[in-house]
């Protein structure tokens, strides 16, 4: 095919209908211009065996296994956590039950920052964004009934990720399992918590040490388990886009790797652990772009600057969950439908598991309804529309090859600049990310109230409408009966076995050895989150947030 | 030339989303007002007391985590017993129409939640606040 024909045309055509120059330039979700029209030039560099490739073979453009779909299906993966560990159980057997394929545990907030139920800084707080968990006892509540070697499940938890995981392994010797048999996911991505999340506990180095403890823990006890799902999720709902989302979250993954390579573990070990939540978000040809893209950047980085041997640590495996930043709490169920298409985008990318989210979800906790309408979401995507009937396919489409082209070239600049500021510890503590993230939704929101950046039913479309009922309340009760069960708890328990774990906890912390099997032992003799995060707080100290405002 | 709104923003409590407080913290800025931070996982009184020492007119909070009938009453209450209920105080979030009823009975003067505009917001804090 003769490329500068094909040029010459393009730009005769240009010319051919008044509508096409005076049609407004389009620009992309990071800034660069989309051309009106797609044609073999713009991919005519692309070499498809070095840059694509097939399916589970580098680099995994276009998908991580050979098979994909045709194979198995996506996980379908919601979230939820309730009041009290008993409602949860109760959800989750809920959920099994609908047909869903794996647990996705959302914690309070005093669980994810270390506090018990009882502390005073989590009054309020108890059992309000998920379930609160202060001891082992609270676990064994949330999995009653629930054999473990028969499900995965992914924990949001971050600071305190080698205690939930030490308790879920201790669940698991109780039902009689072998800590190897188990599967799940631990969120344990503190970078990111520093620059957007907020539950941070301790300063970035000892952070980053629990987080190696629970990578060389894991290779040798739970082969199984991912341990960690680095995030470019919530980087994105603060307000970055898809170039930063991926870029950030990759920069911060490299800072894991050298711990652990420092730390004189193998890459091959750990890498085929590493999993991954993103963000999929409305522009729908972008976001399928920016999985290719990733998927082939992360494939190059493990193999040629780690030296992985093992495809597996060169797969980005990701659960993906849609927007919540992108709902509106006007005209609810609009966001049925921006829902899925974000599901659509991300099925079409290939990811490996998919939270939908809920319709309601800018107004309250979701509803029994609304959460069975985005589990059904995911169903009729897979059983009803045909989208999975071959892998990748908008593959060889000119306008996403080309964006595929484009956003992995920005995905690159911009961690080749984090790299030169001194990886992502120094750009977190240098606020460049924050910064970054921090101009990014601050323009956005200026684009929203200026019109530019269209929300269908807010700044356009919008109409009088009732506030609705909500539906879903938190019981007030909860908070108290979690700490009547917590002061039990500990009356009941061996307070001699307690203080010995504990005081074995502080001298392995205060030393440099592996913390895992000391916190499982505080874990199985009912010490609490909080006392455990406690010592751990005594020892390795708190983070200060870096100001940027 | 007339003084310019000295404004304390906070978010109270555990909750880490931050996206929403630091655009208003930016758009009323850029409204001309001046807007001291205090960031994440603030009590009530370290709110009140860094409002007085920073001599503020306005209090801004932010909460999406649900605990919204903890803080914000405390704030209000902590500001009538230090003689500072001139201030004025007001939230953003995720706050139920039933809870905005009683916070605003309380002393909360208005909760703004999703879909507000940062000029919706600057207008009410110049139409509402008492410069001292």
């Amino acid at each position: 095919m003769d490329q500068n024909k094909i040029k010459e045309e393009k730009a005769r055509w240009g010319q051919s209908d008044p509508g096409l120059a005076k049609a407004a330039p389009r620009h992309t979700d990071w800034g660069d211009p989309v051309e009106k029209l797609y044609t073999p030039a713009d991919v005519s560099a692309q070499d498809y065996l070095e840059q694509l490739g097939f399916p589970g073979e580098h680099p995994f453009a276009r998908g991580v296994y050979p098979s994909m779909y045709l194979g198995r299906p996506w996980t379908v993966r919601q979230y939820s956590g309730y009041d009290s560990p008993k409602d949860t159980n109760a959800r989750f057997r809920y959920l099994l039950e609908q047909g869903q394929t794996g647990l996705s545990v959302a914690f309070d907030l005093p669980t994810q920052i270390g506090y018990d139920s009882d502390h005073p800084m989590s009054a309020g707080e108890v059992g309000k964004v998920g379930v609160p968990v202060d001891t082992l006892e609270d676990m064994e509540v949330i999995f009653e009934g629930l054999p473990l070697d028969k499900l995965s499940t992914s924990m949001t938890i971050n600071a305190p990720s080698a205690i939930m995981l030490a308790m879920y392994v201790s669940i698991g010797k109780k039902q009689g399992l072998d800590p190897s048999v188990l599967r799940g996911t631990l969120q344990n991505d503190v970078l990111k918590e520093y620059t957007v999340r907020g539950t941070y506990i301790f300063p970035p180095q000892p952070s980053i040490r629990l987080v190696t403890d629970i990578f060389a823990y894991c290779s040798k006890s739970v082969p199984r388990f991912n341990t960690i799902n680095v995030a470019g999720y919530h980087l994105r709902e603060a307000g970055c886009s898809a170039v930063q989302e991926i870029a950030f979250s990759f920069s911060n993954a490299i800072a894991y790797i050298e711990a652990a390579l420092d730390a004189g573990l193998g890459i091959d070990e750990f890498a085929p652990r590493i999993s991954w939540i993103f963000n999929t978000n409305n522009k729908l040809f972008e976001e399928v772009a920016k999985y290719r893209a990733a998927r082939r950047i992360w494939a190059e980085l493990l193999r040629d600057r780690f030296g992985a041997k093992d495809p597996r640590s060169c797969m980005l495996r990701f659960h993906t969950q849609t927007s919540g930043a992108s709902l509106t709490a006007q005209q609810p169920l609009n966001n049925v439908v921006r829902v899925a298409y974000q599901t659509l985008a991300a099925v079409l990318a290939g990811a490996q598991s998919i939270a939908a989210c809920s319709y309601d979800e800018a107004l309250s906790l979701p509803t029994e309804e609304s959460v069975r309408t985005s589990l059904r979401t995911q169903q009729i995507l897979r059983e009803e529309t045909g989208v999975t009937d071959t892998i990748d396919p908008l593959g060889g489409s000119y306008y996403l090859e080309a964006l595929t082209n484009q956003i992995y070239d920005r995905i690159k600049g911009l961690m080749d600049e984090v790299e030169k500021m001194g990886g992502a510890v120094a750009a977190i503590e240098k606020g460049f990310v924050q910064k970054e993230i921090e101009r990014r939704s601050y323009d956005i929101q200026k684009q929203i109230e200026g019109g530019k950046f269209v929300v269908v039913g807010v700044n356009k479309y919008a109409i009088e409408e009732q506030e609705p009922e909500v539906l879903v309340e938190s019981n007030p009760q909860a908070e108290q009966d979690q700490i009547e069960r917590l002061q039990a708890l500990k009356n009941r328990r061996s307070n001699d076995k307690v203080d010995g774990a504990l005081a074995a906890l502080k001298q392995t912390a205060q030393g440099d050895g592996a913390l895992m099997p000391v916190i499982i032992e505080a874990v199985e003799s009912y010490a609490s989150l909080g006392e455990i995060c406690g010592v751990l707080r005594g020892v390795f100290g708190e983070y200060q947030p870096v100001r940027t405002i | 030339m007339s003084k310019r709104i000295r404004v304390l923003a906070a978010k109270p409590g555990l909750d880490g989303h931050d996206r929403g407080i630091k655009v208003v913290c930016a758009g009323l800025k850029d409204a001309g007002m001046e807007v001291i931070y205090t960031g994440l996982r603030q009590t009530p009184e370290a709110i009140v007391a860094a409002a007085l020492q920073e001599d503020v007119d306005v209090i801004a909070l932010s909460t999406l985590s649900g605990a919204h009938n903890q803080h914000l009453p405390r704030v209000a209450q902590l500001l009538r017993e230090k003689d500072a209920a001139h201030v004025l105080l007001v939230a953003g979030g995720i706050v139920p129409p039933k809870d905005r009823v009683a916070l605003r009975e309380q002393g909360v003067k208005e909760i703004f939640g999703p879909g507000t505009t940062m000029t919706e917001i600057a207008e009410f804090i110049r139409n509402n606040v008492s410069l001292s």
